[in-house]
Parts: C-alpha cells; sequence; structure tokens
C-alpha cells in the first residue's frame, strides 16, 4: 500500500533522510518511531506529496508521488505535525472546505461531515470558530479533516502530542477503531503508545531506518540477555556467589529489604529458570517469585538509537 | 481544475469575515465619495458660471470634467489599498502552516492560485459597486453617456485585477504579511511612474517603458475609449503574475 524506496531529502546540503526504503502492507496499522529531528516529519511529507524527494521513489497504492501526486493525495488523509488549521473559520465552514477539496461529491458532503464529526466527537464545538477551541478539539479537527472522504491510507504525525492523558487514550481509540478498515502510518515519539496500537514499528534514527518489526519481535531480535527477577526471603549470603558461579548467568544484582529482590541477567539463548529455582530452594531460602522480564519498547529504542555513534542528529526543517 | 470551487469559497469567507475588508471597503468608499461630490460640486458651480457666458458653456463637459478625474483618483486609492487586500492569500497560509493542508489536498497549484486570485477579484468587485449609487444619482440629473461610465469601470476594473495579481504574487514570496503589502505596493508604484523617464532614453527603450506603464493604458479607459491593445496589457500582466505565483508555489514545494 505505501512503498518507499531509497528516499533521500536534502534541506540545502544539510541531509534529513537518507535511502529510507520501506513497506507498508494493506491494513496495517504501523509506527513510526524516532527522536525528534530523526527525519520522521520529512518522510511523512514526501508520502503525503507535500515536497517532493532529493532521490528515490515513493508509491502509495501503485500510484507515485511525484508523477501521480494528485491521484496519491486523493487517497491519503494527513493529519500534520502541530495540526495547522484555518483558525478563523468554523469547525463546520472548514470541514465543508476540506472535503469540498479532497473530491467529496457536493451531496454527499454534508453526510460525510455528519459521520467525521460523530468519529470525532465535534459535535458540541461544529458551529465554533477554530482559533477558539482547546488544543484537544484542535486535533480532533485535524483528525476529521484527514477522515474525509475516507481515504484507504491515514497517516498521522503525532497525533497525540500536547494532549492531556484522558484526550490521549481517547484519541488512541479512535485511532485504533480506524485501523480496523485504513492503512495507518502513525508517527509518534511516545513509546508505549506505538507498542499498544500499532502492529509493526519501524525506527528511524539520523535519517535512516535502523529497525523495523513488530513491538515483540524487536524486543526478542535485540535483547542481548535475558532477565529474571527473584523475590526472596531468608539468608541469600550463599545464595548470591553461587548463582554468579552458574554457567550462563551473566551478573546478578541483589537489593536487600524485608524481602530481597534479586535480579539475574542471563544469556538469552538458555532458559535457566528451572535451575535457578532448583539452586535457591537447595540452598534453603524462601522462593516468593520468580518472573522473566521482557526489554520493553523503550529500552529498545534506547539501545537502537544510541548504539550508533552519537553525533547530533540533523535539525528537523520548519516549514 | 480540480478544487477551484471549494477553495474560492473558503478564501470569499475568510475575505468577508476578515476586519481587513470592511476597513479596505471603508476607506474606499469614503474616499471615493469625497472625491465624486468635490467633482460634481466643482462642475456645478462651472455650470452656473457657464450660464452667464457662453463661450464657457461651450466648454462644460461631464466626461472630462467629471467621470475622468474621478477614475483616475480612484485609481489612486486603488494603489494603496489593493496590497491590503492580497497580503494575507499565500502569506498568512506559509506562516500558519495551513499550506501543509492545502498543499497536500487533491488540489492542483493552479487551481488554487487561480481561486484565491478570483476570490479577491470579486471582493474588489464589491468594493468598486459601491460606487454605483453615485453614478445613479447623477444619471438622474443629467444624461453622462453610459459608453465612457462602461469602459471607467471596465478600465478601473482591469487595473484593479492587475494590481491584485501582483499582490497575490507578492504574498507569495513572503510569511510576513507587512513584507507582502510594501512589496506590492513598491512594485506597482514602480510601474505606475515608469514611464516618467520615457524622455530620457533612446527611442526603442521609451516605447518600452511606455508600453509597461501601468497609467498610460488607463488612460484611454478613463477617455472612453475602449482599445483592445489596453485590455490586452492588462490581461498579460494578470496572467505573467500568475504565472509567477504558480512558479513561485513549487519552489516552495521543493524547498519543502
Amino acid at each position: 500500500m505505501i512503498e518507499a524506496e531509497g528516499l533521500t531529502k536534502y534541506y540545502g546540503s544539510v541531509s534529513a533522510i537518507r535511502d529510507v526504503t520501506f513497506q507498508v502492507g494493506k491494513g496495517e496499522v504501523v509506527g513510526f518511531l524516532g527522536p525528534n529531528g530523526a527525519g520522521k516529519t520529512t518522510t511523512i511529507r514526501i508520502l503525503t506529496c507535500f515536497m517532493p524527494p532529493t532521490a528515490g521513489s515513493a508509491r502509495i497504492n501503485g500510484k507515485d508521488c511525484f508523477d501521480q501526486s494528485l491521484d496519491v493525495r486523493r487517497m491519503v488523509g494527513y493529519l500534520p505535525e502541530n495540526v495547522p488549521l484555518y483558525g478563523d473559520l468554523p469547525v463546520k465552514r472548514f470541514l465543508r472546505f476540506a472535503a469540498g477539496a479532497k473530491g467529496v461529491e457536493a451531496g454527499r458532503i454534508e453526510s460525510e461531515i455528519r459521520r467525521v464529526v460523530g468519529v470525532c466527537g465535534l459535535d458540541k464545538v461544529a458551529h465554533r470558530i477554530i482559533g477558539h477551541l482547546s488544543k484537544g478539539f484542535r486535533q480532533r479537527v485535524g483528525l476529521a479533516q484527514a477522515l474525509l472522504n475516507n481515504p484507504p491510507v491515514l497517516i498521522l504525525d503525532e497525533p497525540t502530542i500536547g494532549l492531556d492523558p484522558t484526550q490521549i487514550i481517547e484519541i488512541r481509540r479512535v485511532i485504533q477503531e480506524l485501523g480496523e478498515n485504513h492503512t495507518i502510518l502513525l508517527s509518534s515519539h511516545i513509546l508505549p503508545e506505538v507498542a499498544q496500537i500499532c502492529q509493526r514499528v519501524m525506527i528511524i534514527n539520523k535519517g535512516e531506518v535502523v529497525a523495523t518489526d513488530s513491538p515483540s519481535n524487536l524486543t526478542h531480535q535485540l535483547q542481548k540477555h535475558s532477565q529474571i527477577r527473584l523475590l526472596v526471603k531468608g539468608d541469600v549470603s550463599e545464595l548470591v556467589p553461587s548463582l554468579e558461579r552458574m554457567d550462563g548467568v551473566q551478573k546478578v544484582l541483589h537489593e536487600t529489604g524485608s524481602e530481597d529482590r534479586l535480579c539475574v541477567e542471563t544469556d538469552r539463548s538458555r532458559d535457566l529458570r528451572p535451575e535457578i529455582a532448583r539452586m535457591v530452594v537447595e540452598l534453603g531460602v524462601d522462593l516468593l517469585e520468580m518472573k522473566s522480564v521482557d526489554l520493553s519498547l523503550e529500552e529498545i529504542f534506547m539501545q537502537v538509537v544510541t548504539e550508533e555513534n552519537n553525533e547530533p542528529a540533523p535539525e528537523e526543517m520548519p516549514t | 481544475m480540480s478544487g477551484f470551487w471549494p477553495v474560492y469559497r473558503k478564501e470569499l469567507y475568510t475575505l468577508f469575515a476578515s476586519p481587513v475588508f470592511y476597513v479596505v471597503a471603508f476607506t474606499f468608499l469614503v474616499i471615493a465619495g469625497y472625491f465624486f461630490y468635490s467633482a460634481v460640486a466643482y462642475f456645478n458651480l462651472l455650470s452656473f458660471q457657464a450660464s452667464q457666458n457662453p463661450f464657457m458653456a461651450k466648454q462644460m463637459n461631464l466626461l472630462e470634467m467629471v467621470l475622468r478625474p474621478f477614475f483616475m483618483d480612484l485609481s489612486i486609492v486603488l494603489l494603496l489599498l489593493s496590497p491590503l487586500l492580497t497580503m494575507r492569500l499565500y502569506a498568512e497560509e506559509r506562516k500558519t502552516g495551513t499550506i501543509e493542508l492545502l498543499f497536500t489536498y487533491p488540489v492542483s497549484d493552479g487551481a488554487a492560485v487561480l481561486a484565491k486570485f478570483a476570490a479577491v477579484v470579486s471582493v474588489f468587485a464589491v468594493i468598486v459597486a459601491g460606487t454605483l449609487p453615485g453614478i445613479f444619482l447623477l444619471s438622474l440629473i443629467t444624461n453622462p453617456g453610459w459608453k465612457p461610465i462602461f469602459c471607467g469601470y471596465l478600465g478601473l476594473f482591469l487595473l484593479g485585477s492587475a494590481f491584485l495579481s501582483m499582490g497575490t504574487f507578492t504574498s507569495s514570496v513572503t510569511q510576513n504579511q507587512v513584507i507582502a503589502a510594501v512589496l506590492a505596493f513598491g512594485a506597482l508604484l514602480m510601474f505606475w511612474v515608469i514611464g516618467w523617464v520615457k524622455t530620457l532614453v533612446d527611442a526603442t527603450l521609451a516605447g518600452l517603458i511606455d508600453y509597461l506603464s501601468v497609467t498610460k493604458h488607463y488612460d484611454n479607459f478613463t477617455k472612453g475609449v475602449l482599445d483592445s491593445r489596453d485590455a490586452i496589457y492588462y490581461l498579460l500582466f494578470i496572467v505573467f503574475f500568475l504565472f509567477l505565483t504558480l512558479r513561485q508555489m513549487n519552489s516552495c514545494r521543493w524547498r519543502g
């Protein structure tokens, strides 16, 4: 559905993205992750035909974003970063303009507006002037205009930025529902959000795609060691050194309190849980709790992003 | 031309909803009314004197003494006010970032430029129509001759449209509305006074300079002379600056 091939964009002599290649299949919900200035917005702007790439090509549904720009724009609903809106228009008037501009037939415009107003929960503010709305409602108006004419592809650039927690949950719910029958590319730097909504994650850093997979596969691949957390009660003076000596254990972290917490880092290839459990019991210590912990998406992200050299990323260009 | 009408309607709504329109229209009509009143009142005074003086009576000419100065004066007011109508067209979209919406909707750049220009020309036509009651009152007491009036208004409309096309272009080169207005005003004034140097340069260049002057072509209209060359000049002027606007939009896209 969305294909990017070797996308490169230079702003003057500064490169914003280099050789970005990826695909998004029909019906997929893909998260586009990266620190600020990594090139997310640049990539998205190329896909939405806002600007052409310096090199490479992008296609949506087989149509080229540069040569068949108008066809592509008819298929894409776009929520730009920071949600630029015509502040002096009332919500309905703006949506009427957007619907017309997006090619909704005159007879269908009103019903289409009613539909998106319903989906985005804008009924109460439909007649208010956009400039007077709160950030949360503006974000919803932005989402509403993207949904007009029911485009098969939705590209959302940081849809939840600047919202309060209830609004974030609300917008996420809307996006999740939309994901059932749309192809969605969603950029964000909020990781739990992406883990929650997206089937697949693409991590971009310094203008290059550095990892792409489902959140669980990424965790699996990038985890260099697995962690086992233990909660034990009793005398651990003997337990800690013997654990450290065990084959396959790399490190043992010990935290004392009324109960002792141990964190054992082991080789990823081996599951040492049975042996550890046996050892704890054999040494006469009570085993209260044991669980193996996966890296969170946040930790993976930090790992991927900081693994490369640490030169500063190119600045994100202003419009 | 996909997307012309939605953009046109939106621009029209924004223009009529903005205080700039009302201030410009109010100022224009007050000044126009003053010019019209003073021209008619002066003509009236001379008419009284002419009634005592048969030679002077022959010199009395409504077209030369009322309509022509009136249209000339209006063109000067237009020079000052038209940049204010166009300054926000693109500058504001670029400043607030809404250009990103316009660029990513299935609206061709050409349609957007034409729609914006057409909207501002429509607004301008509404403002100019505000001067018609004066002409109507004049027609109640005398026969002003409809042909020169038609020519005068046609000239004013073409001249105004040309000014607005320049304003549309300058609005597309900057994010700052004040800069857009000042650039438009400066460029228009240049076209206004360019003819002044024609006696100082050689004949070929003088011909060109004379042709470029916006006032020269307008002069014919105010005399009640309808010459296709003058109309073509204004149309070329409009097409040229709208074309530049379109190129500028293209350049904006490439620079991102």
